[in-house]
């Protein structure tokens, strides 16, 4: 028993980080029915922010000589990170995608793997080969709940994502921007001739997809410390399956189903070994969408619509 | 000074030209009607002056300002409220959203107040849900605020997109052929919306149409398109009798 809620801990954990990045695929893919194939790069973007930003700060306290605990850096560099990457994204969608805004969408995808490839590779060009390690924190603390292990670094990870995926729920139920936001969704003619700037809105969806990728990066940097260009492309590709599989456009379904995603994977390798964990678990979440091809919350849509 | 005027406005698509010349200068107040046979160009005419085409040549100023090359949004905010004949409506939103989202020009806190509750976006939120709510009132489906427009009959719609277009506080209103697909009874409660429209904003409305009786009841002048131009225009009965509007809706009498 004590094992089995010990694998629903990580996996909350796991899930965690596809839930925060599988919204921001979710929103790009729900409001300009794009993939945004960078957006995995973007991810690793804001974990290498995060990072910068981590060891500056903790290099000026050392440098002041004054004890700025961890816990208040951590805060800081999620807020920087946050801020940083959103700026990131909407580059992404300015230089890349709003020129093609009218092109066919198989050019749209192509152009994000392009990014991604660009950003993976700058990345290399800029910082060479070796890894970084994501400075610690906050030291981990263990705390032990009826047979249960649950560290403070796991704890700050699922309340944070938790937080993050309500408030942008929030956000785009009740804001005029996250109105917007799903007017867009279906159609781009009649939405600016209701006075709503549609590429404000655009860059806006794009600010803060990057934005909750950016702290995903930093809680992964956490939780494994180590840091390389290539970190973003399966984390992104599975974060995808799971903004499918939550349904198009909808932020609680993405992150459901990231969550979803990170107990199946924990749990196949409590049955199997763990070399076996993304063929059983990707099977199963085939088998799902056979039967449910819109997802959990996916509205039927028709592309017709769209203009 | 004419609230919208338009002068010598041509449209090319590529090497058709859709639009030829047109002119048009409306008052504070008054409703006008555009007619003409499918494919005349009236539709295109619409997008010419709400921004959703820059026309290729011609003026067009909306309240003293040109607003040739402004970005649709702007237009729309400076109080152009605009209906479709085909109904575009955002399906599964609902209807209370579809007009608080035309509010979208005129709400004004920012970021920190939509994420903490400033007091202020408390308020303007409250005073927006009760402004939309009156105009639901006004044409006749506050009941149905909360329901999905795609559950909705097409005449309820028709009125949602109504409401949806008078949220912006526009001073205008463009109507695309608001009777399409309606029965005959939807169609005297429409006349009868569109009059309590205009008479409680006093706002100008400028309509395309295609069922005469509507048009001629309703419009103080009107004018006729026939590929692209202007043949005729003048007050409903003048339109009647012109032999040119004649020709161009049932053809040349046969001379035997």
């Amino acid at each position: 028993m004590g094992y089995f809620l010990q694998n629903i801990v990580n996996a909350l954990q796991w899930g965690s980080f596809y839930a925060l990045v599988a919204i921001g695929y979710s929103m790009v893919y729900g409001v300009l029915m794009l993939f945004n194939f960078a957006h995995g790069d973007v991810f690793m973007v804001g974990a290498y922010i995060g990072f910068f930003t981590a060891s500056g700060l903790m290099a000026l306290a050392a440098m002041g000589s004054i004890a700025i605990p961890g816990w208040l850096i951590l805060i800081l560099t999620l807020i920087i990170a946050m801020f940083l990457n959103s700026f990131v994204g909407m580059a992404v969608e300015r230089i890349g995608y709003r020129p093609l805004r009218d092109a066919p969408r198989a050019s749209a995808a192509i152009t994000g793997l392009m990014i991604g490839i660009i950003l993976e590779t700058g990345n290399l060009a800029l910082l060479g080969a070796q890894r970084r390690a994501f400075p610690p924190l906050i030291p981990p603390t263990v705390y032990k709940v009826g047979g249960v292990y649950i560290t403070n670094q796991k704890i700050v990870i699922i309340v944070v994502a938790l937080a993050l995926t309500l408030a942008l729920h929030q956000f785009v139920q009740h804001t005029k921007w996250g109105m917007a936001m799903r007017a867009m969704a279906y159609d781009f003619l009649v939405v600016p001739l209701m006075g709503i700037p549609i590429n404000t809105i655009a860059a806006l969806t794009f600010a803060l997809g990057s934005a909750l990728a950016a702290a995903a990066g930093v809680l992964y940097g956490v939780a494994y410390p180590v840091l390389g260009p290539y970190m973003g492309i399966i984390i992104g590709w599975k974060a995808f399956v799971a903004a499918i599989l939550g349904g198009r456009g909808s932020i609680l379904g993405a992150a459901s189903a990231g969550f979803l995603l990170g107990f199946i994977e924990i749990f196949v390798t409590m049955i199997f070994p763990s070399t076996m964990r993304d063929f059983i678990a990707y099977t199963i979440i085939l088998l799902i969408l056979t039967f449910l091809p819109n997802g959990f919350f996916g509205e039927p849509y028709s592309a017709k619509l769209r203009l | 000074m004419p609230l919208l005027q338009v002068e010598h406005m041509t449209h090319f698509f590529g090497g058709l030209r859709a639009v030829h010349d047109y002119n048009l200068s409306i008052e504070q107040g008054q409703i006008r009607g555009l007619i003409g046979p499918n494919g005349a160009g009236k539709s295109t005419i619409f997008n010419l002056i709400t921004g959703v085409y820059r026309p290729s040549e011609g003026k067009v100023t909306f309240r003293g300002e040109s607003i040739v090359g402004l970005p649709s949004h702007e237009i729309a905010a400076l109080g152009m409220g605009r209906t479709f004949q085909n109904l575009r409506l955002w399906r599964h939103m609902s209807v209370l959203d579809h007009v608080k989202m035309s509010q979208y020009s005129q709400i004004d806190y920012g970021l920190i107040g939509a994420f903490f509750g400033t007091k202020r976006r408390n308020q303007q939120e409250k005073e927006n849900t009760e402004k939309a709510l009156q105009l639901l009132d006004l044409v006749g489906i506050r009941h149905l605020a909360d329901s999905m427009v795609t559950n909705l009959p097409y005449g309820v719609q028709r009125r949602v997109e109504m409401a949806r277009a008078l949220a912006i506080n526009p001073k205008l209103l463009l109507l695309d052929e608001p009777t399409a697909g309606m029965n005959p009874d939807e169609l005297m409660d429409l006349m009868q919306v569109i009059r309590q429209v205009h008479n409680t904003f006093g706002l100008s409305i400028f309509l395309i149409e295609h069922r005469m009786k509507f048009v001629m009841e309703l419009c103080e002048r009107i004018q006729t398109l026939v590929f692209g131009e202007v043949i005729a225009e003048g007050t409903p009965k003048e339109i009647q009798n012109n032999p040119k509007v004649i020709e161009a809706y049932l053809g040349k009498e046969v001379e035997t």
